[in-house]
Formats: structure tokens, sequence, C-alpha cells
């Protein structure tokens, strides 16, 4: 395939713009919010891989692999940690979670 | 050929994306971003890579959509007025951050005029698999333990008290 490198790094470049202003602009729901950190994640898989192809190395596609473990590793537990919150306060506002009380 | 295919994959993935940052309610967003993932997964199979393409779309169009759906569904947020929805003046900030990327990404590329490149090449699952279990053998024991931890975690934030 002939795409040039750069081109690869324009689109991560504006999929991770995608998901910033998805966190920015969605910053009072915590669920839209875990959705932008994805964006952003798979953006910067895009990068890694697109890296890998580009110096024919294996290590770029080996940090994506990782890049998938953590992001499973933190949906799970951001999901629990939403729907714990969603139980005491039946709410998913991020304003509704401003009290530090245990 | 390819390339055709990378820009029309490209298309899909940053509309599917742009779909699902504006959408009015979770569950269509998250189906808009399983779209996208498709497209993705294929630029990453175009991009020599299978295993993460393969990977891509069970794990993330899979099971992390999938448990976006489940909470999503489990708490009863489906319906709109559920979910507090940005407002316009909120909208203004992000606009301001995309566009500052988004006009510096094309500041840089209309200044580079790149030299042809030479094709990507492809790495196969046994040149992948080796790098994995040779050289990254202590980091794949560190992930298998920070997924255990977000487990333990879960199970711990999830029971009933």
């Amino acid at each position: 395939m002939s795409v040039p490198l750069y081109h690869v790094l324009i689109l991560a470049s504006i999929l991770f713009a995608m998901g910033l202003a998805c966190v920015v602009a969605w910053r009072a729901n915590v669920i839209m919010m875990l959705i932008g950190i994805e964006i952003m994640l798979n953006a910067v898989m895009l990068v890694f891989v697109g890296g890998s192809a580009h110096w024919a190395i294996a290590d770029g596609q080996l940090f994506a692999l990782m890049l998938m473990a953590l992001t499973s590793a933190e949906v799970s537990l951001a999901l629990a940690m939403v729907v714990y919150l969603h139980r005491r306060k039946q709410s998913v506002n991020t304003d509704d979670f401003d009290s530090m009380k245990g | 050929m390819e390339a055709t295919l990378f820009y029309i994959l490209a298309a899909v993935t940053l509309f599917g994306t742009l779909c699902a940052i504006t959408a009015r309610q979770a569950v269509r967003a998250i189906v808009y971003l399983v779209t996208s993932f498709f497209a993705l997964a294929l630029i990453f199979y175009l991009l020599g890579a299978p295993l993460v393409a393969a990977f891509e779309v069970i794990i993330y169009a899979g099971a992390i959509m999938v448990l976006f759906l489940f909470v999503i569904m489990m708490l009863e947020l489906g319906s709109p007025e559920k979910l507090p929805k940005p407002h316009l003046s909120d909208w203004w900030p992000a606009l301001l951050l995309m566009g500052a990327v988004v006009g510096s990404v094309v500041v840089i590329a209309a200044a580079r005029h790149p030299a042809a490149v030479p094709g990507f090449t492809e790495i196969t699952a046994r040149q992948f698999s080796q790098t994995l279990f040779t050289r990254y053998g202590v980091a794949v024991e560190v992930i298998s333990m920070q997924l255990l931890f977000a487990l333990v975690g879960a199970l711990y934030l999830g029971r009933r008290r």
C-alpha cells in the first residue's frame, strides 16, 4: 500500500481532536466522557500501527495490543464506578458528584 | 486501489466519529462508534496489522462497546431526557480546541511535500508473536496482573451492600 505515513498521522490527529472535543463538550455526562477517551485511545493506536507499518517493526503493533488491554481494564473499572455512583445518587451527571464525603 | 480504499475508510471513520460525538442519545453514539471502529479495523488491516484488526473488532467493537450498551440499558439511560445534554455554550471550547488541532495539522500538511514513500510492509503473526513473547514477556505478565486487579476492583465496586 502506498499511502504516505503523514496521511495516517493526519487521520489520527483529527480523530484525537474529535475525542478531545467529545470529552470537553460532554463534560456533564460521565458515559460520553468515557466514549471520548475511547476515541482518543483509538487514535493513539492508529499512530502506533502506522509507525509499525512504516518502519516494518512489530513493536508498534505490540504496544497497540497492550493499549487495548489497558483500555479494557480502564473501561471495566470506570463503568463499575458509574454503576456504583448511579446506585448512590441516581444520576450520571458529573455536577452531582461534588462532595468528598465518604 | 488500496490507497483509495484507505481514504474511503478514513472518511467513514471520521464521519462515524463525528456522528457519535454529536448524537443526542448515548445508544446511538455507541452504534455510530461501532461503525467507526469497524472502518478503523479495516484501516489496520490495510496497514499490515491483521492481528490488531481482529482484536479491534473482537475487543473494541465486540466487548467494550457491548459493555457500554449493557451499562446504559441497566441504568435505563436510553431515553434522552435522562442524560444531561451539552448546551450550545458548552460546545465552543470543544470547537476551539478542535479548530486549533485541525488548523495546525492543515498548516503542517500544506508546508510539506514529501517524496514518494515506500509502501508499508506487512508484519506476519509469526513475527508479532515472537516479539511479543521474547522481548516483551515481562510486559505480558504486568498486563495480566493489571487485568486481574481491574477484575477485583470491578467486583468490589459492583457488589451490593
